[in-house]
């Protein structure tokens, strides 16, 4: 299987664990992420407050680079997703956006027509196109002894309405019961987790941070997986300051859901990025997992 | 973005936000039930729920609307949007609120629409977002403060690889800001 790859900012740096075991649980499947050449900033939630057109176009002329041969485009990160899946939608909906977008793309020699490429995000590439009996098929390693909090985040499941339930998803929750793994029933698992409000208000993001973290250890999870850069970095990265905020002592591993699938493949923590989280995760699951 | 169906005499206020938002005239169906005040994570903290702010729309007072938190409380979490019975695009309509007020130099009182103007920036510079450059320019100029006390965390990011000192541009930038240029032209 080819997919065209969109990897987005975040996976280049920041969510360097994300990619490294993205592309190592491709190669265990035996699927090829083929990326966009030269692809550009999908524009996050920032670019849609400055201007609509604009922020579509360069959108847009991400999905014109998908190669002529290839119809699918995997985004990891929730998202970019978002962005590329509602453009694409409006595209075909809204024929006078659809025409200004595309002279736009005219002005760089592109061109894009609305649907033909179908966008997904990554753990519905792997939940649907190889599904349990891909994946039991690929196991080394059973995640018996681990429970986890499955967080689906905002933007894979909104406001798209296709892939899994918008408010209720389950397609991570089924992939790790799959694996062994015991998943807890997660309530805030489509909650945000505050987004860019971090940079803005931390009284605010820290309290939806707190939410999180605190549903997780209410229901003794002993870590939480996720899908997002953006959510990875909110839960793991300002985990210590949301301690201090909420004057309790946080220590909830947030690992990316591709990791801990590499791992009951079989493959090495280090080529998993682990290590890059700043609440160690490894030592939780060498002592949980049986 | 059609405007043909709704009627004439409506606030002008009401018009000018449909227009320039993806089926924005959704909103002429609100039925003022409250789900989404109720749905959002962030309510609590706004000036003003969605369900009042568009009563406020309605009523045509564009000043009070434009001023206030509401839109700059909105994370784009889309949970409002996907539970609203008469299918309004709030966070779209949010999103453009966001960029009236902008025009009008209004922010809430918060520096969102400074994060946002670093951030598009950045992209039309180099093509990809550049986290430090954010984190630097946007920070430095808007709370030194804030940025004093996220350097602990910052500093492990680095340790860890999660940091990029410099920025990626991407090699068609030429391309992109031809792109941008032209949509910008288009979108005045």
């Amino acid at each position: 299987m080819k997919y065209a790859y969109y990897p987005g900012c975040s996976m280049e740096c920041n969510a360097a664990a994300y990619e490294l075991s993205t592309q190592a649980v491709a190669k265990s499947l035996d699927f090829e992420l083929v990326e966009l050449e030269d692809w550009n900033c999908c524009g996050a939630t920032e670019y849609f407050s400055q201007d609509e057109l604009t922020a579509s176009a360069v959108v847009a002329r991400n999905l014109a680079l998908v190669a002529p041969e290839m119809d699918q485009l995997v985004a990891p990160c929730a998202a970019c997703y978002c962005n590329l899946a509602k453009v694409d939608k409006m595209m075909g909906e809204d024929a006078e956006m659809n025409g200004k977008i595309n002279t736009a793309l005219k002005a760089g020699g592109l061109a894009y027509e609305a649907g033909r490429v179908k966008i997904r995000y990554l753990l519905d590439v792997i939940y649907r196109d190889f599904g349990e009996e891909g994946v039991k098929a690929k196991m080394q390693q059973s995640l018996e002894g681990l429970r986890i909090a499955p967080y689906y985040g905002c933007q894979a499941v909104r406001p798209i309405k296709r892939e899994d339930d918008t408010e209720y998803p389950m397609q991570m929750d089924e992939l790790f019961s799959w694996l062994g793994a015991e998943v807890v029933d997660f309530p805030v698992k489509a909650h945000c987790c505050g987004g860019h409000m971090t940079q803005i208000s931390e009284p605010q993001a820290f309290e939806m941070i707190r939410r999180i973290l605190q549903s997780a250890v209410d229901y003794k999870a002993d870590m939480i997986l996720c899908m997002c850069p953006m959510c990875q970095l909110n839960l793991d990265g300002y985990q210590s300051r949301v301690s201090s905020y909420a004057d309790k002592e946080f220590n909830m591993p947030i690992i990316y859901f591709t990791q801990m699938l590499g791992l009951a493949f079989g493959l090495n923590p280090k080529d998993l990025g682990f290590g890059k989280e700043l609440v160690p995760a490894l030592p939780t699951i060498e002592a949980k997992l049986k | 973005m059609s405007v043909q169906h709704v009627a004439e005499g409506i606030s002008p206020f009401l018009k000018e936000l449909i227009e320039d938002t993806p089926k924005g005239e959704r909103i002429m169906h609100c039925l003022q039930c409250g789900s989404c005040g109720g749905s959002c994570p962030n309510s609590a903290d706004m000036d003003h729920t969605p369900r009042k702010l568009f009563a406020m729309i309605m009523a045509n007072q564009r000043n009070e609307v434009l001023a206030a938190n509401t839109q700059w409380c909105c994370v784009s979490c889309y949970l409002c949007t996907t539970r609203c019975p008469q299918e309004i695009p709030i966070t779209d309509l949010m999103y453009a609120l966001k960029r009236m007020a902008i025009a009008e130099g209004k922010s809430g009182g918060t520096n969102a629409p400074a994060l946002a103007k670093t951030f598009t920036d950045l992209v039309d510079r180099y093509g990809r977002s550049y986290e430090l450059g954010i984190a630097g320019l946007y920070h430095l100029l808007n709370r030194p403060v804030a940025m004093a006390k996220m350097g602990p965390m910052g500093l492990s990011m680095f340790a860890k690889g999660r940091m990029a000192i410099l920025p990626t541009k991407i090699d068609k930038i030429d391309q992109l800001q031809a792109i941008i240029n032209k949509a910008r032209e288009l979108s005045k």
